[in-house]
């Protein structure tokens, strides 16, 4: 007899998910995290007094629809804000303007605009037919049963109906980079490097760099995912992780904040719960984990109890990110060249050409500081004034290309980054350092320490095509039950991981009950 | 009237090679030269008296067997002798020696890690497997998974089943090898810089990326995938230079009735209400054939000698798009005598191997970031070889032929055409580099030919200097080779064929893409085929 039918490690939003669903079948599930706000990467912090902030994702541009309907998050008091245009900061101020299909600004002719609705549609084709994918578990490709067939099936149904020349352009550009498919699509150097930041975002990877098409598509499988555009939570993101615990616990599950699982409990041939920082343990017939693969394997299972041949796949797993996050205190709204008051509420965001973000990089590969950022910018106090002091606000801005650990160290490098990070924003906000009250830089390293993702990669793991889909951990533990009986994923690192999706997590609880694993 | 039955225009490897299958199927056939001399970038030329440079190509492993025997290119004089040794020479004035007895090999490993020597043997068993899924591809045309022809459809399940026997982690394994990049690849064996670096090379020859990028290992495996008289992965020198391998093609060619006309500058393709009809040179000549076969990359072919109005858009678009980025450059060098590098033995039987200076990958690293800004590499990965300690014949007695293989030579420089002074700043980042490591180096050097992409496009015709005739990246290999659609030797031109390197399997002296279009085109004849089938590995 154990206490839980499931223990689940991490209530970061696919934990959580995965814990709704799992109680909504009446099964009985413990969720345990180390953080005492709910949510992981969904997350609030006040990080500096009366300052309120995203700490770790600041936009909702991929949840998936049927998760808020089926957990009723709405119900459970999410809020999610208007969609956001894109704005991308030019140093002549003349921006550029991209919403929906539509673009103006940075002197971008009728031809790239034809263009960009083209190239739209295309990425939209083809984003509907990785959502196949994403809905359902990865297919095996030899050892299939029927629920693989299917899958394969409406895939190739799926690729059938793209048409040959569409399909033929899937088969050319998925495998490559963003930079030669912004080459060919578009004359426009802002246009170009605009659309590139979001192949990269969350990676360690430039335009140049092969995998940047998939990573892309990856994003754009948003537009039906979650069907909002890029918007921004209510009350910050931390709402979303307290509307998805509301919402699990509405369900019957248990949650238990503060309580830092230590090591998951295993026998000779299956795991059997987990073990606490207080010294507790907890039974369960399965543990689930939405924890990261290196940490669930590595950190909370040990080499030791695994085969060599599992260890050795964790041991190669991938999870290195040049992401960083810069927050603000500021005194009061800056003012951003040629923008408007209103637009500052829009996502901005700012990067060189595809060219000089390739120079950017360069320094991370070597572990130094780069003298060139790239900024995904959120002023969220302008729709949700609550987050800081009234007429105060805060400014968010997703940064790269950030080391994980250079070799001057983070004690002298961090006061220069975050000087630097400034430097750059002055260009396009002359002042705004003066209205600094407080800020916090959280390298990729800090991200790892305080939300637990090995090397701070937001996706739980590299998206590169040999760490996704029916790939996605590693090879023998690809459909959220791992090479270790008992134990399952259901974070970021499962299938199709990656971003704010819940998908894992939902995907995962249903793989386990279609399975009766726990019945 | 010069009227043939098929016309081949370009005397390289694959242009003989196609033409070689199609006469010994009877048809009366011309290959077309625009040099005074055949080969291409298979070619051996005494650029100063009395040495020999193969000075494209360098080394031989790709020439698939098959074609060597059906060919007799044995007994039309070519002889692959195949040769050890290798060595990576380290800053800190040591080296890391690949030997060629496995015992000595461990031992050499072990001596820089103990770990990485044991890693060594699961790293080769590992690769080897992937070389022995693709050799079986290498002499067949690629199916077109878009297509409901009964034999696209054949060959696609095949493929598919041939990866599907591997079992689901191990065609994942694949799958990863295929897209992973050879840093990280190699990181999975290995822990020491030197031994990864030496490995990682054969990742980024000829190709406009980084060891860190991804798809860099497929790269490796294109490397690796050859082999020297039935040892897969080993390669050899052409006794005579490369261009022994085109001598020994063209012979074989002649003895089959074909005819090679040099000086032969194409100008246009002649097309006759939708067929090819035969082609026009710069001097107006012309040469009247119901088959016109191409063995320039896809951009000369479609974008410089066929008329635009013959084509339909979307191969106008494809021809444009298609990425065909040189990145390497290459010094041929006559020494006097043998230099020292970091003290080894000039006798030493690692010299007669391929010789590097990178010895971290970090360093060859570094040298793309020079690439990807638009100039050459000022810390440059070297491939070095003496050919002359393997194959005397390539100089004079006690002198010595130097071919140096530089990576990375952008095809422009900060976006403007090279000049002369680029050449000689090129040039001398490469000497400088060699001397770092060989103090007697610069004093032993009697003549050197440098060729930046510049000089590669503009003597051997390769579009920006690439020397794969396209880049190896998944968009363009296999069914996507040169274009997705256009990857069975056919053009959109009825008559119209391609046989080069741009197409399936792709860049070096394979001779694969000749043999596959003679095949294509025999059938479209309905003539006999002469193309033998790939053979099993033992």
């Amino acid at each position: 007899m154990t206490d839980y039918d499931a223990v689940i490690i991490g209530a970061g939003h696919n934990g959580l998910v995965c814990a709704g669903y799992l109680a909504k079948a009446g099964k009985k599930v413990l969720v345990v995290d180390g953080r005492t706000a709910p949510g992981g990467c969904a997350s609030t912090r006040e990080f500096t007094p009366g300052f309120q902030v995203s700490d770790c994702a600041q936009w909702l541009s991929q949840f998936d629809q049927s998760i808020i309907k089926d957990l009723d998050l709405k119900g459970a008091g999410l809020k999610i804000g208007k969609p956001k245009a894109t704005i991308s900061l030019q140093p002549d101020s003349n921006h550029l303007v991209l919403d929906g299909d539509s673009i103006s600004g940075a002197g971008v002719d009728s031809a790239d605009q034809t263009a960009y609705r083209d190239f739209r549609n295309m990425v939209r084709r083809f984003a509907k037919l990785m959502t196949t994918l994403y809905r359902s578990r990865p297919p095996k490709l030899v050892e299939q049963n029927w629920n693989d067939r299917l899958t394969l099936m409406k895939l190739g149904l799926g690729l059938k109906l793209l048409g040959r020349e569409r399909l033929r352009d899937l088969m050319r550009i998925v495998m490559i980079n963003i930079y030669d498919v912004m080459n060919e699509h578009f004359a426009n150097a802002s246009l170009k490097s605009t659309i590139a930041l979001d192949a990269i975002t969350g990676t360690n990877m430039g335009p140049r760099s092969p995998n940047t098409v998939y990573s892309y598509l990856h994003r754009a499988t948003g537009e039906y995912l979650g069907q909002t555009g890029t918007t921004q939570v209510l009350g910050g993101m931390g709402a979303l992780g307290q509307s998805l615990a509301a919402a699990a616990e509405k369900q019957g599950a248990t949650l238990r904040l503060g309580a830092a699982v230590t090591h998951i409990l295993k026998t000779d041939d299956r795991v059997t719960g987990v073990a606490l920082a207080s010294g507790e343990t907890i039974s369960a017939k399965l543990v689930i984990s939405s924890a990261d693969p290196t940490t669930t394997f590595r950190d909370l299972l040990g080499y030791h109890q695994m085969e060599a041949g599992v260890a050795k796949r964790v041991e190669h797993y991938r999870s290195r990110s040049g992401t960083a996050k810069l927050h603000l205190a500021l005194s009061a709204l800056p003012s951003f060249k040629g923008l408007t008051e209103a637009q500052l509420t829009e996502r901005l965001v700012i990067t060189p050409s595809m060219d000089g973000m390739e120079t950017a990089l360069n320094p991370m590969k070597y572990r130094e500081l780069s003298d060139l950022h790239t900024f995904d910018i959120s002023i969220p106090t302008l729709e949700d004034p609550a987050l800081a002091p009234a007429g105060q606000h805060v400014l968010s801005a997703i940064v790269h290309y950030v080391p994980y650990a250079p070799d001057i160290g983070w004690e002298a490098g961090k006061p220069q980054l975050l000087e630097q990070l400034l430097r750059e924003l002055e260009t396009f906000a002359p002042g705004i350092s003066e209205l600094v009250i407080a800020s916090d830089l959280a390298v990729p390293s800090d991200l790892e320490a305080s939300h637990g993702m090995t090397g701070g990669s937001w996706h739980h793991g590299e998206l590169s095509i040999d760490q996704a889909l029916m790939m996605r951990p590693f090879p023998g533990s690809t459909q959220y039950a791992t090479a270790v009986s008992g134990l399952y994923l259901c974070g970021a690192g499962a299938h199709p991981g990656g971003g704010l999706q819940g998908l894992p997590g939902r995907n995962a609880a249903k793989e386990i009950l279609k399975q009766g694993a726990l019945s | 009237m010069n009227q043939y039955d098929a016309i081949v225009i370009g005397a390289g490897h694959n242009g003989l090679t196609n033409g070689a299958y199609l006469a010994k199927a009877g048809l009366k056939v011309a290959v077309l030269e625009r040099n005074p001399y055949i080969g291409g970038a298979t070619v051996s030329r005494e650029l100063h008296k009395g040495w020999w440079y193969s000075n494209c190509s360098y080394v031989s492993s790709l020439l698939r067997p098959e074609i060597t025997r059906d060919l007799e290119l044995p007994r039309h004089g070519l002889q692959v002798v195949s040769f050890g040794g290798g060595a990576t020479f380290m800053r800190n004035g040591d080296y890391f020696g690949n030997y060629s007895d496995h015992d000595r090999h461990y031992r050499e490993i072990a001596r820089h890690s103990k770990r990485d020597a044991n890693a060594y043997d699961r790293y080769a068993a590992d690769t080897s497997l992937q070389t022995k899924l693709i050799r079986p591809y290498l002499l067949r045309t690629p199916p077109d998974p878009t297509s409901l022809k009964p034999r696209d459809l054949r060959d696609l399940l095949e493929f598919a089943r041939s990866f599907m026997d591997l079992g689901e982690e191990k065609l994942l394994d694949t799958i990863k090898f295929w897209t992973a990049s050879v840093g990280d690849y190699l990181n999975e064996y290995f822990e020491t810089d030197v031994i990864k670096a030496h490995m990682a090379g054969s990742g980024i020859i000829g190709t406009a990326l980084g060891v860190y990028s991804p798809g860099t290992a497929y790269v490796l495996l294109h490397h690796y995938m050859g082999d020297v008289d039935g040892n897969v992965g080993a390669w050899g020198f052409a006794r005579g230079g490369m261009g022994a391998i085109a001598s020994a093609l063209s012979k074989a060619f002649q003895s089959y009735g074909g005819e090679i006309i040099c000086d032969a500058n194409v100008d246009e393709i002649i097309v006759k209400n939708g067929r090819a009809a035969g082609v026009a040179l710069k001097d107006g000549t012309e040469y009247r054939a119901p088959v016109v076969v191409s063995n320039l990359d896809p951009k000369r072919t479609f974008l410089d000698i066929t008329n635009p109005s013959d084509l339909p858009k979307d191969v106008l678009k494809k021809a444009r798009n298609f990425k065909i980025r040189g990145s390497s450059g290459k010094l041929n060098i006559a020494l006097d005598g043998l230099p020292v590098f970091n003290g080894l033995d000039p006798r030493n039987r690692l010299m007669a191997g391929d010789l590097h200076f990178s010895d971290s990958l970090e360093r060859q690293e570094r040298a793309y970031d020079d690439w990807k800004a638009g100039t050459w590499s000022k810390d440059p990965y070297l491939d070095m070889m003496i050919p002359s300690l393997t194959d005397p014949t390539m100089a004079p007695p006690g002198k010595h032929m130097m071919s140096v293989f530089v990576q990375y030579a952008p095809p422009k420089i900060h976006g403007r055409e090279w000049t002369d002074e680029d050449k000689d700043g090129f040039e001398k980042s490469v000497i400088d580099q060699i001397s770092n490591y060989s103090p007697n180096f610069r004093d032993l050097i009697l003549h050197c030919e440098t060729r930046t992409p510049r000089e590669i496009e503009a003597e051997v015709g390769l579009t920006e200097g690439n020397i794969f005739m396209g880049e190896l990246t998944f968009d363009q290999l296999l069914f996507n080779r040169p274009f997705p659609g256009y990857a069975q030797y056919r053009s959109p031109i009825k008559g119209m064929y391609m046989c080069s390197s741009g197409t399936h399997p792709g860049g070096g002296v394979m001779a694969a893409p000749g043999a596959n279009a003679a095949r294509e085109i025999l059938a479209d004849l309905k003539r006999p085929n002469t193309v033998p089938g790939g053979y099993a590995d033992d």
